[in-house]
Formats: C-alpha cells, sequence, structure tokens
C-alpha cells in the first residue's frame, strides 16, 4: 500500500500495476488531503466566505463539499473566495486588503503545514486567520497497518512527505508493527525499485525500513521545517473524512499563536466528525484503500470528473478522479 | 500531497530564489527559508516553497544505477517475454 495521490497518479499514468506479477497488488491508501478534510470545516469555510471573509486556498479543496455548496458553488451565489498557490500569496493579498478578513483554508500533510507555521511564526497581517486541516500521515500507516481488513503487508512511503518528516517519524510505527518499508519517489522507475526493494524484504522474511528515495530522504529530514511546525502547532487527534478519528494525526495552532486561528476568531465550534457523502457513495472505501473505483457503484456513471459527486473524483490526489482522468474502468486486483 | 518539483536555483535574493525546472518553466520567488540552498543545488519545490535539498551525489548514483537497469534490459528482454507468453495461456 503507499499514502500518496502523487504515487497513485504516477502508478497509474504509467500503468505499472499491468507490470508486476500476478501476485502482486499496490492499493492506493488514504494519501489524498483534500478527501480527508473534514465535511464541516469545508461547510465552515463556506459559511464564512458567504458572510464577508475572504477565504483563499488551493484549486483541488474548493470544488470538495461538505455537506452542502462547495467553495466554488458558493461563489456564484456570492461568497468571496479565491485560489492561491501558495500560502505566502494569502499573505500577499490579505497585507492588500487591510480592511476585510482574509481565511486561508490550510489543507494538506506534513509536505504542506511548515510554509503555513513558516509565516505564522514571521507575524501575518492582522486581518489574516488560518483554518487548518493539516493531517500527519504516520499515525494514519500505523491505523492502516493493524486494519485486518486491508491485510497490508508493506508500505510505500509517501517521499516527499519523508523529506520533511525524514525517515525517524516513521520508526516508532515499524517498531510497532514490523511491516516492510520503502521510502519511495515519484518517477514510474522509483516505483518499480521500491516495489522490487519491498518484493526483495518479503522473501528475506526481515522487514526494514529502506530508502530508496536517496536523493531526497534522510533519516532526520529537514529540521528547519520540522522546529517551524513544532513551535506553530500541538499534535492532536484528526478526523480523516470517511476513514476514523485517528490518535495524534491533526495540528491544532497553539494557544500563543491564537490570534491567527480562524476557529478561534470566528468562534468555529468543534464538530463530531462525520463524513457527508452522497447516499451509496462508497468515498470512504477508496480512500482507506479498501476497494477500487470502480467497485463503488457511482464510478464512471452518476460520478465523474466533470460531474463529481465526492472528493476522490474531485481532488488531482483521489484516486477516483486519477482512474477516471487515465479511462480505467475495472478493478486491479490480485490475480491470484 | 506529495507533488513537489525539482528545480536548480539559478539566483538567490535573501530569502527567495529564481528556480528553472527545465523546458522554460521558471519561478521567481520560491521561498527557500526552510532550507539551505546554495547556487546551484538542485531543490524541491510544493506550493511555492522549497522544501529539501536534493542530494546531487545521491541523484547522480541513482541516474547511474537506472542507466545499468535499463542497458541490462536487451538480454533479459526476450527471456522476460517468453515467460509473459506462458503465463497467458
Amino acid at each position: 500500500m503507499h499514502v500518496c495521490g502523487s504515487h497513485e497518479w504516477t502508478i497509474t499514468h504509467f500503468g505499472i500495476r499491468t507490470l508486476l506479477p500476478e501476485n502482486v497488488e499496490v492499493r492506493a491508501g488514504p494519501g489524498c488531503p483534500v478527501c480527508v478534510t473534514p465535511a464541516a470545516d469545508i461547510d465552515a469555510a463556506v459559511r464564512l466566505s458567504m458572510e464577508g471573509k475572504t477565504i483563499l486556498t488551493y484549486g483541488d479543496m474548493s470544488r470538495a463539499k461538505g455537506s452542502g455548496m462547495s467553495l466554488f458553488e458558493a461563489k456564484a451565489a456570492g461568497g468571496d473566495f479565491r485560489v492561491v498557490y501558495s500560502v505566502h500569496d494569502a499573505v500577499t493579498m490579505a497585507a492588500e486588503n487591510p480592511g476585510r478578513e482574509h481565511v486561508f483554508f490550510a489543507v494538506g500533510f506534513e509536505t504542506t503545514a511548515p510554509p503555513t507555521a513558516y509565516e505564522i511564526l514571521r507575524g501575518p497581517p492582522r486581518n489574516l486567520t488560518f483554518l487548518t486541516a493539516y493531517r500527519y500521515v504516520p499515525p494514519a500507516v500505523e491505523a492502516v497497518s493493524q486494519s485486518p481488513d486491508l491485510a497490508v503487508s508493506g508500505f510505500l512511503n509517501a517521499g516527499h512527505a519523508s523529506t520533511v518528516t525524514g525517515m525517524k517519524a516513521y520508526e516508532p510505527c515499524f517498531n510497532k508493527t514490523k511491516k516492510p518499508m520503502v521510502f519511495a519517489g515519484f518517477e514510474p522507475v522509483d516505483v518499480l525499485i521500491s516495489v522490487a526493494m519491498l518484493l526483495r524484504q518479503f522473501v528475506s522474511g526481515e522487514p526494514k525500513m529502506e530508502n530508496e528515495y536517496t536523493r531526497a530522504v534522510t533519516w532526520e529530514g529537514n529540521t528547519r521545517a520540522q522546529a517551524a511546525m513544532d513551535k506553530v502547532f500541538d499534535r492532536v487527534d484528526g478526523y480523516w473524512r470517511g476513514v476514523a478519528t485517528i490518535p495524534l494525526s491533526g495540528f491544532k495552532i497553539r494557544t500563543e499563536f491564537t490570534d491567527f486561528d480562524a476557529r478561534t476568531r470566528f468562534g468555529l465550534r468543534e464538530t463530531p466528525g462525520s463524513e457527508q457523502f452522497v447516499p451509496e457513495a462508497r468515498c470512504g472505501d477508496v480512500i482507506i484503500g479498501k476497494i477500487d473505483p470502480p467497485e463503488c457503484p457511482l464510478y464512471m456513471k452518476g460520478c465523474t470528473p466533470n460531474s463529481p459527486k465526492g472528493p476522490t473524483m474531485v481532488s488531482a490526489e483521489g484516486t477516483c478522479k486519477i482512474w477516471a482522468d487515465h479511462k480505467v474502468l475495472a478493478s486491479m486486483r490480485c490475480r491470484v | 500531497m506529495c507533488l513537489a518539483y525539482p528545480g536548480k536555483v539559478v539566483e538567490l535574493n535573501g530569502d527567495f530564489a529564481r528556480v528553472d525546472f527545465g523546458a522554460g518553466t521558471i519561478r521567481e520567488d520560491v521561498n527557500t527559508s526552510l532550507v539551505q540552498a546554495k547556487m546551484g543545488d538542485y531543490v524541491l519545490v510544493h506550493a511555492g516553497y522549497a522544501i529539501q535539498v536534493v542530494d546531487e551525489t545521491a541523484a547522480r548514483e541513482t541516474l547511474r544505477y537506472w542507466k545499468e537497469i535499463l542497458a541490462a534490459m536487451p538480454e533479459d528482454r526476450a527471456a522476460y517475454e517468453s515467460q509473459l507468453k506462458g503465463g497467458l495461456s
């Protein structure tokens, strides 16, 4: 199993599953941050955009729906939202419009959290707050490895998230579960070599934490980025939409930076996690890697990239969108 | 979110860098505060920020290894293809 939408893209785009032996299956685990962003957070962002605040977020996030409209639809209804490429753009925009409240809807994994932490440490303009819904991947890998349903034999670890955290972030999980792990790059050859490395671990019976992506991943990772995150965020339990609440997998802005926390400024209450997917949609099962997209009754029937019914078909890192864009219509399970 | 692209630092301006991703794609304002990048370094850029410097030695070694694998393929290819044909029956 891998836990990264970018890996799923490489695997699907280059037809890697068709090259693998019959008894090897690579499943897409929970590697899509837009997909696992709680519906309640999307609803909060939409509500704020309709109440005169300018919501700023990445393009993908704007089309995902919570229990009602997406940000994109809210814009058509008079809500204020703009797409930004980076959190730095959000800072610039807020500084240029001092008379208006701006909220950066901060979605992503540990790859994306450090720049936001850095901007909060720098002291953003007073009219900018952050609605953070970041998720931390190592606890999700641990949760998935302990699921009897999924029966994961080993992990292709997220190469770029790991450049930030370092391999060391996975040591506790590895020691507990002893599942083979290879830190994998994103070129197709990286993925093939990583799968081969995992297969060798299975055959030898000696699970290890191995690094295929040596040009970018180290044991320590990016300590500057880690320090910024530690200063700004507390790690708390996080609800992964359609999956579960995973312990210590969420990032919450620390109280000393509460002035920049949208949840405090706008009195957003913590609501229990609820997935709010449309009836019959099996987004949650796709997100966790229990099923392939074609096993959802809506896939490429009611739900297509032009008319998405769930976040997995909206996001560039959603398994359904990746498969649909490549016109994959059949399940790709083990053939033995 | 693992979407990060390697690019070469061609200019440094305090906390920002001009990064060349090849094929004419250049970003003027990549924030380099989270890494220690020098001129000519390759960095991985994610959403406008450099998150890691690419280890050039490791990269060259990886490329050399891949070349070796690809060079070895023609002899293995015939054996592999006949194995495939057998498997499809």
